[in-house]
């Protein structure tokens, strides 16, 4: 063998290892990696009690709700199999919306409601013009309409 | 004929080559610049969901690409230098850190106006944003390490060593939000699956991924020169050259 292939397997057997120790690590810290809790880890308990945490999930369609303040709003978040109350007071992002990603700071009341105190909304990967999305909407009308 | 591009692995053959590179990419980069914006912000249409906020993924998207293929070059030069002993792969290395750096700064800049409006924050320590961040420092790092050495053999050691450790890095930022939950969205364009976008915005943002291309290799060439003769000042053709005054 000659040196410089020692020096080349010398530098892939170093990179191999260290790859393997920040898989370990990453591994390790998985669950202090995730931005949010689901609302499936509240309802097992796998939450961080008696302080803030981030809890994420789409906005429920039809939850919302405005109280007559015009500030104070109620929304439930759902990852689909468990749902979560949100009270907020405040303004919210302009992409909030029902049916859209959202995380929610704050923490759990008495009564399983997570009282938040910052709104962040979660944007998704299509980019698409008004039009189109124009077009998908009527789609998936006619598509509920013939059901 | 066979041309054996081993030869340019020397310097003294290598620097003439890049003088006329350095033109021939700085026309192409200004010219794709030029089209990929014109198309981002007065042909592609606006987004139904964020209207004219998204047009920061002309420059942003790119920007981030760009911040890590860098990266992952100077790992490539990093690897071959150490391997073969090419003082070269070293320049090269030296000559990209500073190029990656901006591009880093401006993603995580225009991310971070762009999240103003649409998440509702500046800043969020989701996986993704963390390790793009991570991914500034290392190039601060590296930057600061082989300016801080003395001796340019050992700096360019130095610095070659950072560089791989720091492209485990990459692959983590680019997978960051797969494997975690993360504000960040996932991947619009990528290459397992159709693009999630309409074509004339793709069409826009792939110009001008092609304008940082061009751009980085301008830079990287230019640089590099510099360094080439810096470097090997205390050879015949190198001192010529810097005699004469203006080098070509």
């Amino acid at each position: 063998m000659k040196a410089r292939h020692k020096r080349f397997l010398l530098i892939g057997i170093c990179m191999a290892l260290l790859a393997g120790a920040t898989a370990l690590v990453l591994f390790a810290f998985n669950d202090n990696l995730m931005l949010f809790h689901t609302p499936s880890e509240v309802a097992a308990g796998k939450v961080p009690q008696g302080r803030a945490f981030k809890l994420g999930g789409m906005v429920l369609k039809g939850s919302f709700s405005r109280e007559a303040d015009g500030i104070t709003t109620h929304f439930t978040l759902t990852d689909t199999a468990q749902n979560v109350p949100v009270l907020f007071r405040g303004a919210l992002p302009d992409l909030f919306k029902e049916g859209k990603g959202a995380v929610a700071e704050g923490s759990l009341d008495a009564q399983g409601v997570f009282v938040a105190t910052t709104i962040l909304a979660k944007h998704d990967e299509n980019y698409m013009p008004p039009p189109a999305r124009d077009a998908i909407d009527k789609a998936h009308a006619t598509e509920r309409t013939l059901k | 004929m066979t041309m054996n591009l081993f030869r340019f692995s020397s310097p003294q053959t290598f620097y003439p080559l890049a003088g006329r590179l350095v033109p021939v990419f700085a026309v192409l980069a200004a010219l794709s610049c030029i089209f990929g914006l014109y198309l981002g912000f007065f042909v592609a249409p606006s987004d139904a969901v964020q209207g004219e906020v998204y047009r920061i993924i002309f420059i942003h998207v790119p920007a981030a690409w760009m911040s890590m293929f860098i990266y992952v070059v100077m790992a490539f030069w990093s690897a071959i230098g150490l391997g073969l002993g090419t003082r070269l792969s070293f320049y090269m290395t030296r000559a990209l850190a500073p190029t990656g750096a901006l591009f880093c700064f401006i993603a995580l800049w225009t991310g971070a106006l762009w999240g103003r409006p649409t998440w509702g924050t500046y800043w969020v320590w989701d996986a993704r944003l963390t390790s793009q961040l991570l991914l500034q420092f290392l190039y601060f790092g590296f930057i600061a390490l082989t300016s801080a050495i003395e001796d340019p053999r050992r700096a360019d050691k130095a610095g070659a060593i950072i560089t791989l450790v720091g492209v485990i890095n990459v692959p983590v930022i680019y997978f960051s939000v797969k494997w975690w939950n993360t504000l960040h969205q996932g991947a619009s364009v990528s290459l397992t699956k159709a693009p999630s976008m309409a074509t004339t915005m793709l069409l826009g943002m792939l110009v001008m991924a092609f304008a940082t291309w061009f751009y980085s290799l301008a830079m990287s060439l230019y640089r590099v020169r510099g360094i080439i003769l810096e470097r090997e000042r205390h050879t015949d053709w190198a001192r010529q050259l810097i005699s004469k005054g203006e080098p070509k």
